[in-house]
């Protein structure tokens, strides 16, 4: 995993609340057994005609969505199911963080296990980046705030381990595996 | 000493090491659920690493969503129509014999869905800590189990350290007074729940539904209650164990036997929230006044009454979103709708006494005419009861599809969807846009509601059916 630091870009809104991570990735996706190559399948009930042609309408089909790091979505994105194909997919697409003022539980904790940064912010500075798509802002992570481009900044919360992780771009695997010891008193222990 | 909520009480016993500022708490999983759609990734990475799995007997494994529900694919020889499902169930028999585990794989007479065989088999337990690569994994909290999903990375961690690393979530108390009414069932209540708090209303939070609604519950009930829980946004939900739960898992193959068994019992006995235990949040509702549910939306909080109207709410544009992709309008009744098909099945209510409601409605009753109703069996197990009880037969005398178990019509993975546009009174957990296949239109209701709404051809109160 590469380290995060600080992720400037450009921003993509999508205000619907309740994003769940069927539309993230719809299920018919999920048949795959390796996690590449998913970016094609993000919000594919919503980015493609039943054709299979791109929707014009669809933010991600414009072409000031090209290359935006940064996703700003309604209220409560990632929620249902546990699909860790949805963090895949965003990152595959190209993004790096995701902003709102609510993050499902499960989707926010897959998101941190793969270096998608999930940004929960105050509503003023959600409402000011749902009134502002397109605007240019940096998230970081060592800082652990987003400053917007008139200079205000908003700090966000992000449990301290998962953010060690995230900036040494190194997994939790090898820290659990090094509690082996403990693991295995534990285990002696609880029969 | 404090006095502990239930969820206190499984979480201290799991703690392997505990948390500081700078590092989440080590707990120990006692039990893992393992299915071929979230898995693959995670034995990539113990392949990659080098690392086998910690604890094989603790890993229960399955096959549920990718399966075929037509028995010719299973067991007649006839090939897996959807290739990348037949790729992905392959691919599981190849790394549990890799690994080391033990598969209930496809042929096996107690496959089922993951979250139906686990209590099934006796795997479930009061005090356990159970996950899985699945969200719905709050539904073993029924049995007073701390259960949550999680995603394939962390499948990972756990197949190679048994361990997750966790801070320790909220308590949010559910308290139900009453009684469920006649026809009401427990999914009507969960669906009130959710209406009431909200889909994000139990984020961060673990829920203990409590009170004598509850305790009035049977296990599978429970089980469709505590389902659900992840629809609120909760990390789980629990019940406290209790005579029901420990009737439910006497003699079952995996629950402890002989003298083992009576000193677990004594030991679940002591899992109840203490007196004086604080929750950080508390609701309150009457299950007395809780009516059959039906979804209008595409989330389960988009729920109302089956004898309400869809809500107006000007100014909302998720809200009128939802309603368009419904074909819905506000203050529209939703009684009497047409619909085309009929999913009784899920993890949510496909045990044998959601099959015996559903059965009992459609007893010398016919599907009506241009409704595809399709029945599928949470279990093998589930299924071999209902044949044997006669409710299979009633299922195929009134026209409806006897299934092969498997999450299915659930979420359309295993081809077994919902065509464009068309209504789908379902009695699964989720009616989010395209759940049930592209454009799918899904109305979430109990196996009752959906039984009745099955004959008449519209959505209809089991009520007229039930008294």
């Amino acid at each position: 995993m590469d380290p995060i630091t600080v992720i400037r870009s450009r921003t993509v809104v999508m205000p619907s609340t309740n994003i769940d991570t069927d539309q993230i990735i719809p299920a018919r996706f999920l048949t795959t057994t390796t996690r590449e190559g998913l970016g094609a399948a993000l919000f594919a009930d919503w980015r493609y005609a039943a054709d299979g042609q791109p929707n014009p309408d669809f933010v991600l089909n414009r072409p000031e969505a090209r290359g935006c790091a940064i996703l700003v979505a309604g209220r409560n994105i990632g929620c249902g199911s546990s699909r860790e194909h949805a963090p895949w997919a965003l990152l595959d697409h190209g993004f790096r963080a995701v902003v709102s003022t609510e993050i499902a539980d499960i989707f926010r904790s897959n998101s941190l296990k793969n270096g998608l940064l999930p940004v929960i912010v105050d509503a003023d500075t959600h409402a000011w980046l749902l009134a502002n798509p397109g605007a240019e802002v940096e998230v970081d992570l060592p800082a652990t705030t987003l400053r917007l481009p008139n200079g205000r900044t908003a700090s966000f919360p992000i449990e301290a381990f998962s953010r060690y992780c995230l900036i040494n771009g190194v997994d939790e695997l090898g820290y659990l595996l090094s509690q082996a010891d403990a693991i295995t008193a534990y285990e002696r222990r609880a029969g | 000493m404090t006095a502990r909520t239930l969820f206190d009480k499984v979480w201290d016993r799991h703690v392997v090491v505990p948390e500081t500022a700078d590092t989440p708490a080590v707990l120990y999983i006692d039990l893992h659920l393992t299915h071929e759609v979230t898995s693959p990734q995670a034995f990539s990475v113990l392949r990659s690493r080098g690392l086998k799995v910690r604890r094989p007997d603790r890993t229960l494994v399955t096959m549920d969503h990718s399966t075929p529900t037509d028995s010719a694919q299973i067991f007649g020889g006839v090939p897996i129509a959807l290739e990348s499902a037949a790729q992905q169930i392959r691919q599981l028999e190849r790394n549990c014999a890799e690994f080391g585990l033990d598969l209930i794989g496809l042929q096996d007479d107690r496959r089922g869905i993951v979250h139906i065989i686990g209590p099934e088999l006796g795997a479930t337990q009061p005090g356990k800590t159970i996950v899985c690569g699945d969200s719905h994994t709050s539904t073993h909290g029924a049995f007073g189990a701390l259960a949550f999903g999680i995603g394939t990375t962390e499948v990972g961690y756990i197949l190679a350290t048994q361990c997750l690393l966790q801070r320790k979530p909220k308590t949010l108390a559910i308290e139900v007074a009453g009684r469920l009414g006649p026809g009401v069932a427990a999914k009507d209540l969960v669906l009130a729940i959710i209406g009431r708090i909200g889909v994000n209303g139990g984020t961060g939070h673990v829920i203990e539904y409590r009170g004598p609604a509850i305790e009035a519950l049977s296990m599978d009930e429970r089980m469709t209650v505590c389902n659900m829980s992840i629809e609120a946004g909760a990390r789980a939900g629990m019940v406290a164990p209790d005579q029901t739960t420990f009737d439910f898992l006497a003699g079952r193959p995996r629950a402890p036997q002989g003298e083992a068994w009576e000193r677990a019992v004594a030991d679940w006995r002591t899992l109840l929230t203490e007196p004086g235990a604080t929750f950080d949040q508390t609701i309150r509702l009457d299950a007395g006044a809780v009516e059959p549910m039906v979804t209008y939306g595409t989330n389960p909080g988009m729920v109302t009454p089956i004898s309400g109207r869809v809500p107006e709410r000007p100014g909302d544009p998720a809200f009128a979103q939802s309603l368009r992709y419904m074909g819905l309008e506000p203050g529209e009744s939703l009684r009497d709708k047409p619909v085309q098909v009929v999913f009784i099945g899920s993890c949510t209510n496909a045990r044998i006494s959601d099959l015996e409601i559903a059965a009992r409605v459609l007893a010398g009753r016919k599907i009506a005419p241009g409704v595809r109703a399709l029945v599928v069996p949470g279990s093998q197990q589930v299924k071999r009861e209902a044949e044997a009880l006669g409710y299979a037969k009633v299922f195929i005398d009134a026209g409806a599809e006897w299934r092969e178990s498997g999450c299915s019509m659930c979420l359309g993975m295993n081809g077994d969807t919902v065509p464009q546009g068309q209504y789908c009174v379902s009695t699964s957990n989720r009616n989010f846009e395209g759940r049930q296949g592209t454009g799918a239109r899904t109305l979430l209701t109990s196996p009752a509601t959906a039984a009745a709404t099955a004959v008449r051809g519209r959505i209809t109160d089991p009520r007229e059916f039930i008294h």
